[in-house]
């Protein structure tokens, strides 16, 4: 059964070409799905320079589960940022399947992200205009695909994460942790290569959240998605496979998580 | 046609803000294409009938009269075919608010000049033959419901009777119709005989409001017009010779131009129109922020975005603005009835035009701020709310 909706979504496995690529830290295994080498980044308020990541190196395998830790201010929410394409270094290299994103101009990104990044936000961030089912349509319309085949496809996302029943519902008759759902449907309709996850669960009370994250971990495992996410919660992180420590913009501790 | 459901969500996610915004819309276009076709019925071309018709009035005021002695010299004038001549009475009937064109005329020549007041052949002789007589339009005679053989009494406003008697009474003694559709506005006036109005006044005697020429060659209307004004010139009387088409604006302007006037109300209406939807668009994408840049986060383009809300604003304009112009041409066949079909008033093609043109102006112009603001919109900063 999960099998025919990866076929009929179109969500895979496949790693996608290589090109341009960055050398890998890790010698002599495959090529990670991102790479990060050196990144700094500044911003500057008036006169003030505010360094918030320095000098980071960090490889993240195609398949990964990876978490973010750390306390405010430290970074982890700049550096998932600029790995999904939002935000680009002050110095240094970033490379997603051999993809140079820091390289790309704005609307190269805007494309990039569109087929290669699904994203869901702590606050959801769905359209409260539109039903379920077209928010998770929204990635759809850069696409070619016919209107049938949009609607098919927002089906099945929505059907994936439970949802199939509240597709002409509004954001607003909707509780926090089905809205969650409905910004996963949106961020996997397109089966992007990677799933950046900002505070995922931070909105929703304890028995949402294990939904919440249950749900990712099995586009994890079973749809081998690339996860990274950002999260406060210890608890939410013991859902991923690597906790990464940041600390006033430095990776301070990599701790391997059993799974 | 694929982001319809994104413009839609956008126009619907505050109803009554935009219900009030597109009716503000509709009533701004809908005065606009009353008042527009007001300024095309002032500045509309005339029918090609009157096109070989001159009018010479005095140079110093229209309501200066002319010597009738002009008479012999205008008709010596090489070039003119015929000539007739016209005052102005302005009599009242009843009541002031019953105004309608009245003009002494000489009756034979003024038929003559003006072919297209279609009289029945014994409606004409008795016309010609009755000193006392008058003859009126089918839509003034409608209007008062007045038929051959009645007596109307008009009150003067400028010229008493010379008997002393309050009211000058004209025999009904025919009823013309236009010869088309398009000059009913010339039923709605009355005529009556010019020699016993001159003998009847106090005072003007032996002078004419104004001479009607008819040239023989159309295309030497200007040299022909000159001619007469050249004999005139230095003279106690100076005369300006013109075409139909201005001497009829001449009379509209003596209230002043009405063109300028319709322009500055539309300016005004437009300029409030303008700062109310650019606030209205403003503070909608102000609202909107975090929903944009969610889409730029999925892959929506800077410039896909900026067509967003271009559109946003377009469609808010057009749609509201064919609402008012369909309310406008709706409207103005009842305002043309209440003016008793002196104002021909449509919404004419080039109403809509000028109005599609507006509409797609005033779009641009109010949605665009939003739309570059939006367009500029960075992506952590709106996630972040800053």
């Amino acid at each position: 059964m999960r099998r025919r909706d990866a076929e009929q979504t179109g969500l895979n496995r496949r790693p996608k070409p290589m090109s341009d690529t960055i050398p890998s830290a890790q010698s002599g295994g495959p090529e990670p799905l991102v790479v990060i080498r050196a990144v700094s980044k500044v911003y500057e308020r008036g006169r003030q320079r505010i360094e918030v990541l320095h000098h980071v190196d960090l490889d993240i395998p195609e398949g990964d589960f990876l978490a973010l830790m750390g306390p405010s201010g430290s970074g982890k929410s700049t550096l998932l940022n600029m790995i999904a394409g939002l935000d680009l270094p002050t110095e240094g290299s970033l490379s997603v399947a051999g993809h140079r994103i820091d390289r790309m101009s704005s609307t190269e990104l805007a494309r990039w992200r569109a087929a290669n990044v699904g994203f869901v936000f702590q606050f959801y961030n769905l359209l409260p205009a539109l039903s379920a089912q077209k928010n998770v349509e929204l990635p759809l319309l850069l696409t070619r695909l016919s209107a049938a085949r949009r609607r098919r496809n927002a089906a099945i996302a929505l059907d994936l994460v439970g949802l199939a029943d509240r597709a002409s519902h509004k954001p607003n008759e909707l509780s926090g942790g089905q809205q969650q759902r409905v910004a996963i449907a949106r961020a996997i309709v397109s089966d992007p290569t990677l799933l950046v996850c900002d505070e995922p669960t931070g909105d929703l009370d304890r028995h949402s959240a294990e939904e919440v994250l249950t749900l990712l971990q099995r586009l994890n495992r079973e749809y081998g998605k690339t996860m990274i996410m950002v999260t406060h919660d210890p608890k939410a992180a013991e859902f991923a496979q690597r906790v990464l420590h940041l600390d006033k913009g430095v990776l301070v501790e990599q701790a391997g998580t059993s799974v | 046609m694929k982001y319809l459901p994104l413009l839609f969500a956008a126009l619907m996610r505050k109803k009554t803000r935009t219900l009030l915004t597109l009716l503000s819309v509709a009533a701004a276009f809908a005065l606009f294409g009353m008042l527009d076709a007001v300024r095309v019925a002032f500045n509309a071309p005339q029918s090609v009938i009157g096109i070989d018709r001159l009018i010479t009035s005095s140079r110093l005021s229209l309501i200066q009269p002319l010597p009738y002695a002009d008479l012999a010299r205008i008709q010596s004038t090489p070039g003119v075919k015929a000539v007739t001549y016209a005052s102005w009475f302005g009599g009242i009937y009843q009541d002031p608010k019953n105004f309608f064109p009245n003009f002494p005329v000489e009756p034979e020549s003024y038929l003559d000049m003006y072919p297209e007041l279609v009289l029945p052949q014994a409606q004409r002789q008795a016309f010609l033959k009755t000193r006392t007589g008058a003859i009126v339009g089918q839509g003034l005679a409608d209007l008062h419901g007045w038929k051959v053989g009645d007596k109307i009494p008009l009150r003067p406003t400028i010229y008493p009777h010379r008997d002393g008697g309050e009211v000058w009474t004209f025999d009904l003694v025919g009823i013309f119709k236009a010869a088309q559709p398009e000059l009913r506005a010339s039923e709605k006036q009355l005529l009556f005989h010019h020699t016993a109005f001159d003998e009847g006044r106090e005072i003007g005697q032996g002078t004419v409001g104004w001479y009607i020429v008819r040239v023989e060659d159309a295309s030497q209307a200007d040299r022909i017009a000159q001619a007469i004004d050249r004999q005139f010139a230095n003279s106690a009387f100076e005369t300006r010779t013109q075409s139909e088409r201005e001497f009829q604006l001449s009379f509209a302007k003596q209230i002043g131009d009405i063109g300028l006037i319709v322009t500055a109300i539309m300016a005004a209406v437009f300029f409030t129109l303008v700062l109310l939807t650019g606030n209205t668009m403003a503070q909608s994408i102000r609202e909107r922020i975090p929903e944009l840049a969610v889409l730029k986060t999925l892959g929506f383009t800077n410039r896909a975005v900026l067509l967003l809300v271009m559109a946003e604003a377009l469609v808010l304009l057009l749609l509201g603005g064919l609402i008012g112009l369909m309310l406008a041409t709706l409207a103005l066949p009842i305002i043309g009835e209440a003016s008793s079909g002196q104002l021909d008033v449509a919404m004419r093609p080039e109403s809509w035009l000028l109005g599609l043109g507006l509409m797609l102006g005033i779009g641009i112009l109010v949605g665009l701020p939003p739309a570059l603001k939006a367009m500029r919109l960075g992506i952590v900063d709106a996630l972040a709310g800053r």
